[in-house]
C-alpha cells in the first residue's frame, strides 16, 4: 500500500493552473525526485505536501489519513528549504533543538538526540556556532539535521543543493543519499538538476507545464523517456524526423537512408528519439557529414550535420582510430536503442 | 612614487572634503561651541549679556528643581512616546510587510505620506480635535452627551505622548520594515513546520530577529522626541514646558540667552550620551544575529 499518496491534486492561483492532475504514490522509505524546469509546478506541489499551500483539487494522504485537513505545524515532516531559513539568533544546537522542544521532548533526551543529529552531518563540535558563522555547506547540513532530528514521516528537500559549489554539491549528493538509506526517511527531492536526480532517487517524476510527463527509475526515464520532453530534458538527444511505410511488406520505418522494421502500432510521421552514445558510424544508414570532432578525455565528441538535421554522436574512446572533421559517414544504431513516437502535424 | 606624488596622495583627501569640512565646520562647530561659551556668560536684565567666564547658570540649573522637572518631564514624554510608537508601530510593519503587493505599497504610501506634511501641521490637527470646548471630537461627545466637560488633551503630558507618538511613528515603522526585509521568506513556514504556532513564531523566531530594528527605531524616536519642538509648543504652549521650548523662551522670551544656551547644552549632552550608551549596549547584544 502506498505510504504517500497524492490523488488527482491540483493547485490554481487565480485563473492560472499550475499544478494539475497530480497523482503519485510513494512507497515507505522511498527516494523520489520531482524534476522539471523552474515554474513546472514541482515546488508548489512540495509545498501542497508541506501544508504551506493548499490544493484547489485532489488529495493527499499519509498512511490513508487526509493530510490536508492536518494543520502545517502537526504534519510532523521535515523540510530543507533552498535558503535553508535557518534561526540566525540560535545557535547551531538550538536550531536543530528547536523541533524537539516544540514537541516538548525532556531536556536531557534533547541535548542528547541533537548531538546525535549534529554528529550525523559531521558537525560534531559545532554546536555553539551561530549560522552567520557557517559556511554554506555546514549550513546546509544543519538545516537538515534540524528536520531529520523530529524524525519526520517524510522528508522534504527544497533544492537543497542549489546553492552550493559545484564539487561540494557533489559531495553532498553522496552524503545526502547516505544518510538517506541510513536512517530510512521517505524523501521528496526537489531539483531542475538532472544528474542530481538521477544520482540520487529511485524514482524521478518529470514535470512539465504543471503536469507530470513521466514517472519512473531514473533508467525508465532516461532510456525509454515517454515524451520529447522527457527526452529533451534528461541527457542529450538526436531527434530525428521519420516515417513508417505500411504499403510495404513487411512495414518499414525510414528515416533518411536509414531504415529498419516498424515497430508495432504506429503509422505515418514519426520523431525517431537516440541517445548520442548509442549511435555508431558503420557501412550503412544515415548520411552525414562531420562538422566538429572534440576530444574530451574518456569519449569523443562528433556533431555531424546528417540528411534528417544535426546530430550528436558519443563514442567511447577505445584508442581505434575516428573519423575526422569533413568526413562523410554513415550513422546506425540498433532499433532496440531508439524510442519511437507519432509526430503531430507532418 | 616620487615626493610629490607621494605628497599629493595625502594632501588629495584634504582638498575633496575642504568644501564639506568647512560647511561642518562653519554652520555646526563653531555655533555649538558658541552656545557652550554663552552658557557660562553672565546676564542681568539691564546689562544684557556680560561675556565673562562664571558658572552662575550651571548652578542654577543644578540647584533649582524647577530644571530638574523640567528635564525629567522631557525625558518621561520621551520614553513615553518611544514605548507607544514601538508598541504600536513594530506590529504595524509586520502586519504591512505581510500584505500582498498593491495593498503593501498603498500602506505604505499612507504611513509615510504624513512625513511630507509638515510637523505643525500635523499637530495642529490634533489640536483642532481636541482643543477645548471648541474641538470636533470634544464638541462631537459633549452633543451626544457621552462626556460632561472636554477630554483633556491640551497642556497635558498625554496629549503631548499621543500627538508626539502620531509625529514619529514612520521614523519606527521605517525602522523596523527595514529589519523585516533581512528576514529569511521561508523563516515562518520552517517555524511552522517544525510545529511552532503564531504566537510562538512571532515571540521565539520573529521578536528577537527585528528587535535592533526595533531598537534603532527606538534610538531615533527618543532623540527626536527629546529636542522636538514644534509639537510640545503647540500642544503644551507656556504651560506645560520641556527642555527645548524651555531654551527657545529664555533666548526669545526673557532673553536671558546664556541660561538658555546651558539649557540647551545639557539637553545635548544628555541625549548624546544616552544614544551612543544604548547603541553600543545594542551591537554589543546583538553582535552574533548581525555580523
Amino acid at each position: 500500500m502506498a505510504y504517500l499518496e497524492l490523488d488527482r491534486v491540483a493547485k490554481q492561483f487565480g485563473t492560472q493552473t499550475v499544478v494539475d492532475d497530480f497523482s503519485l504514490s510513494v512507497g515507505k522509505g522511498e527516494f523520489i525526485s520531482f524534476l522539471g524546469p523552474s515554474g513546472c509546478g514541482k515546488t508548489t506541489t512540495l509545498q501542497m505536501i508541506a501544508g504551506f499551500l493548499d490544493p484547489t483539487r485532489g488529495a493527499i494522504r499519509l498512511e490513508g489519513k487526509d493530510l490536508t485537513a492536518i494543520h502545517p505545524a502537526k504534519r510532523g515532516l521535515g523540510i530543507v528549504f533552498q535558503s535553508y531559513a535557518l534561526f540566525p539568533h540560535m545557535t547551531a544546537a538550538e536550531n536543530v533543538a528547536f523541533g524537539l522542544e516544540m514537541r516538548g521532548v525532556p531536556r536531557a533526551e534533547r541535548s542528547e538526540r541533537v548531538r546525535a543529529a549534529l554528529a550525523m552531518v559531521g558537525l560534531a563540535g559545532y554546536e555553539d556556532r551561530h549560522p552567520r558563522r557557517m559556511s554554506g555547506g555546514q549550513q546546509q547540513r544543519v538545516a537538515l539535521a534540524r528536520a531529520l532530528v523530529i524524525k519526520p514521516s517524510v522528508l522534504l528537500l527544497d533544492e537543497p543543493l542549489s546553492n552550493l559549489d559545484a564539487k561540494l554539491r557533489e559531495e553532498m549528493q553522496i552524503e545526502l543519499r547516505q544518510i538517506q538509506r541510513t536512517v530510512g526517511t521517505t524523501t521528496i527531492l526537489v531539483t531542475h538538476d538532472q544528474n542530481e536526480a538521477m544520482s540520487l532517487s529511485d524514482r524521478i517524476v518529470v514535470m512539465s507545464q504543471g503536469k507530470i510527463e513521466q514517472i519512473g527509475t531514473p533508467q525508465e526515464t532516461y532510456e525509454k523517456p515517454a515524451s520529447a520532453f522527457v527526452s529533451q530534458f534528461l541527457g542529450k538527444t538526436n531527434d530525428f524526423a521519420g516515417t513508417i511505410d505500411r504499403t510495404v511488406a513487411p512495414t518499414q520505418l525510414v528515416a533518411g537512408s536509414w531504415r529498419a522494421p516498424a515497430p508495432a502500432g504506429l503509422g505515418g510521421p514519426v520523431t525517431v528519439s537516440v541517445r548520442p552514445e548509442r549511435i555508431g558510424f558503420g557501412e550503412t544508414g544515415l548520411s552525414a557529414k562531420i562538422i566538429t570532432r572534440i576530444f574530451q578525455g574518456n569519449h569523443w565528441l562528433f556533431q555531424c550535420d546528417s540528411e534528417c538535421g544535426p546530430a550528436i554522436v558519443i563514442r567511447q574512446n577505445d584508442g581505434k582510430a575516428q573519423p575526422a572533421e569533413g568526413d562523410a559517414v554513415r550513422l546506425t544504431w540498433r532499433p532496440e536503442d531508439m524510442s519511437v513516437r507519432a509526430r503531430a502535424g507532418a | 612614487m616620487s615626493m610629490a606624488a607621494e605628497e599629493r596622495s595625502t594632501r588629495a583627501p584634504w582638498v575633496l572634503t575642504a568644501p564639506a569640512l568647512m560647511l561642518f565646520v562653519g554652520v555646526l562647530l563653531i555655533p555649538l561651541a558658541m552656545t557652550v561659551m554663552l552658557s557660562f556668560h553672565d546676564w542681568g536684565q539691564y546689562k544684557g549679556v556680560e561675556p565673562v567666564f562664571i558658572l552662575k547658570n550651571w548652578h542654577e540649573i543644578a540647584t533649582d528643581p524647577y530644571y530638574a522637572e523640567m528635564f525629567w518631564r522631557t525625558f518621561r514624554i520621551a520614553i513615553l512616546t518611544t514605548l507607544l510608537t514601538a508598541l504600536l508601530g513594530a506590529p504595524e510593519a509586520y502586519i504591512l510587510n505581510r500584505m500582498s503587493g498593491g495593498w503593501k505599497s498603498f500602506f505604505l504610501l499612507v504611513i509615510l505620506g504624513p512625513l511630507l506634511i509638515s510637523v505643525v501641521a500635523r499637530t495642529l490637527g490634533w489640536a483642532l480635535l481636541f482643543g477645548g470646548n471648541n474641538g470636533l471630537v470634544n464638541k462631537l461627545l459633549m452633543s451626544l452627551g457621552a462626556i460632561r466637560s472636554p477630554i483633556p488633551f491640551m497642556f497635558t503630558e498625554t496629549g503631548m505622548v499621543v500627538a508626539l507618538a502620531h509625529v514619529m511613528m514612520p521614523f519606527m515603522v521605517l525602522s523596523v520594515w527595514a529589519a523585516l526585509q533581512r528576514l529569511d521568506p521561508q523563516i515562518e513556514n520552517a517555524a511552522m513546520s517544525l510545529g511552532a504556532g503564531p504566537a510562538t513564531i512571532i515571540r521565539r523566531i520573529i521578536m528577537p530577529q527585528i528587535m535592533p530594528g526595533v531598537l534603532s527605531g527606538a534610538i531615533i524616536v527618543f532623540s527626536l522626541s527629546a529636542s522636538a519642538f514644534a509639537t510640545p509648543a503647540i500642544i503644551g504652549g507656556r504651560r506645560l514646558k520641556v527642555a527645548a521650548t524651555l531654551a527657545y523662551d529664555e533666548f526669545l522670551n526673557t532673553l536671558n540667552w546664556p541660561l538658555g544656551a546651558a539649557v540647551a547644552t545639557l539637553l545635548l549632552v544628555a541625549l548624546v550620551l544616552i544614544v551612543v550608551g544604548s547603541n553600543a549596549l545594542i551591537e554589543r547584544r546583538y553582535a552574533e544575529v548581525f555580523r
